[in-house]
């Protein structure tokens, strides 16, 4: 089967502030897509359009091949939806609010128990299932609104800023739910978290001012930052002059940086000229010179370093225009 | 249509339950049956009057509905919108006119708790002398229809506005205005610039002229048309108020 998630070219305004400048994007089963961005770059509005929530001014988008905006109900009974903060009635209990989103989508009484009974395992709610909800603390608010999501085991899931707010026992918590159910589904989740792309998503997206600036894997993300492929060594301080000499003197490396000089104990990074591979030369020169070296690793860059470039970059082009 | 009859139906058990999940209920109950006794027996001197009818006790609905409905139906997409969890509503598989239609039907059904809880009134009624009954029941259904139609007015007015405050204010002018429409007051202030037409149009829209009759035992159809028509008319505007204004 094809992308179960997709959007086509979605634009959105609010007055004169442009949200959404067309975005499209598709997923397919198994695929965990990361939306990243800055706050207020659209990653929350583009997942009320594709939920179906907020109607686009142009665009359209479809939830198992079904369009929300002409086929409504078809395509929102195929979504689970966590939105931003996981809002959910106060007054009820994790109980009464599942079994009435049960009810609405139609799960026959038989059915009921068995599957409130597996989300409710799924994210440990057991003991809270008859406490008003207003009195459950934010983790536990998060797990009903996820709860809610994954009830009717929906072939898509959205999931807007699922670990916001959380502390890191809940967030590992909630991405090794997201990982469990990874390969059964198509999976959206918005963050501006980047550990958490490494973490679980096989796909990142990132946007800024409504426009998607960067998509790939996140090993193809990191290709893009300023270090990566670059060799970091820790050599004595007396030969750093040596050492600079004779990397700089090879045709695959770019430049080498002092970064840091300490107890004797120079630290140096090599940074490639081409993205080629160069940990082996880099070896093969210092121990060519006899020169030993206390440290020696490749870099892989950092995707905050790739998300500030992207990000930044579009905004300075954007003013310049 | 079935599967609209049954969300909807799951939607109205919902919000009748969140009715009394909070002091609210409580308090709106109380409230209404102790007003409605003091209006009957002080202001509306229901023992002087020596008449085995019920025409103090519904005299003052209109103006108890004016203060209460509003309060009742404050909440219903306020609330919503101000927590967030219009999203998860909208985005459940439902149509919009099950969320809408489900609202104003537990709302109306909580009133319609509150009209049956003045029973002791009834039954006081009966034991003194031999009322009419009909028009007695005439006059519930009458109070009940007009209940209605305020609370399609506050339930529109709330999902302009994520406020219950001024949901509520903006809701009892509302009603407020269609309530004395046919007083002179309005209808001087109308005549002075409007044709004739539109004033004696607002004039026929008067809820207290048409309540007037129904508390009569007076029951002529344009009145449920009109109450009616206003209902369905405002449950219209609600539905695409709820569909425009999401995102606000």
């Amino acid at each position: 089967m094809g992308a179960l998630v997709e959007a086509n070219a979605l634009h959105k305004s609010f007055g004169p502030i442009v949200a959404v400048d067309g975005i499209s994007l598709s997923v397919g089963k198994g695929e965990v897509l990361g939306f990243l961005g800055p706050n207020g770059a659209g990653k929350s509005t583009t997942m009320k359009m594709i939920t179906g929530f907020l109607e686009p001014d142009s665009g359209s988008s479809k939830i198992c091949g079904f369009d929300v905006e002409t086929e409504p109900l078809a395509a929102k009974s195929r979504l689970g939806y966590l939105p931003e903060g996981a809002p959910l009635y106060a007054e009820m209990t994790p109980k009464s609010f599942l079994t009435f989103i049960a009810e609405i989508r139609g799960i026959g009484r038989k059915e009921r128990a068995a599957k409130i009974g597996a989300a409710v395992e799924r994210t440990g709610l057991e003991d809270v299932l008859d406490q008003r909800i207003e009195t459950l603390s934010k983790g536990y608010k998060r797990r009903v609104g996820f709860a809610q999501a994954i009830l009717h085991d929906p072939a898509v899931l959205i999931m807007d800023e699922p670990t916001d707010g959380l502390d890191p026992n809940q967030k590992h918590h909630v991405r090794e739910l997201i990982k469990e159910m990874a390969t059964e589904k198509a999976i959206v989740v918005s963050t501006h978290i980047l550990e958490e792309v490494e973490a679980v998503c096989t796909r990142a997206v990132i946007i800024t001012h409504g426009r998607i600036v960067a998509d790939g894997t996140a090993e193809e993300l990191l290709r893009r930052a300023p270090y990566h492929g670059a060799v970091a060594i820790r050599v004595p301080a007396k030969t750093e002059k040596t050492v600079i000499a004779a990397l700089s003197g090879h045709k695959a490396i770019d430049r080498v940086e002092t970064i840091n000089t300490d107890n004797g104990q120079v630290d140096l990074r090599a940074i490639p000229s081409n993205g080629v591979a160069i940990v082996a030369d880099v070896a093969a020169l210092l121990q060519e010179k006899g020169i030993t070296v206390s440290e020696l690793f490749v870099e892989r860059g950092k995707l905050d370093d790739v998300f500030r470039e992207v990000t930044i970059s579009e905004q300075e082009g954007a003013n310049h225009a | 249509m079935r599967e609209l009859l049954r969300t909807t139906a799951v939607i109205t058990k919902r919000e009748f339950l969140a009715y009394f999940s909070t002091p609210l209920a409580a308090v709106f109950l109380i409230v209404f049956v102790a007003l409605t006794g003091a209006f009957t027996f002080y202001v509306g001197n229901f023992f002087q009057r020596g008449e085995a009818d019920l025409s103090p006790f519904f005299a003052y609905h209109p103006w108890l509905y004016l203060l209460l409905v509003p309060a009742v139906a404050m909440r219903l997409w306020a609330e919503e919108r101000k927590s967030g969890t219009i999203e998860l509503l909208m985005t459940l598989p439902i149509s919009p006119w099950a969320a809408v239609l489900g609202k104003f039907l537990a709302a109306w059904a909580f009133v319609g708790v509150a009209l049956v809880l003045t029973f002791p009134i009834w039954i006081t009624v009966n034991v003194l002398g031999q009322p009419d009954n009909g028009v007695i029941l005439t006059g519930y259904l009458g109070s009940f229809l007009m209940a209605g139609a305020f609370l399609a007015i506050g339930a529109f007015v709330s999902a302009l506005t994520k406020n219950q405050v001024i949901a509520f204010i903006l809701a009892a002018t509302l009603c407020f205005l269609f309530l004395m429409s046919g007083v002179d007051l309005v209808q001087n202030a109308l005549q002075a610039w409007a044709p004739g037409i539109v004033s004696s149009a607002i004039s026929s829209m008067s809820f207290l002229t048409h309540f007037q009759d129904i508390a009569r035992g007076v029951v002529e159809a344009p009145t449920i048309i009109l109450f009616v028509s206003l209902i369905v008319f405002f449950l219209f505007a609600n539905v695409i108020a709820v569909d425009q204004k999401k995102a606000a």
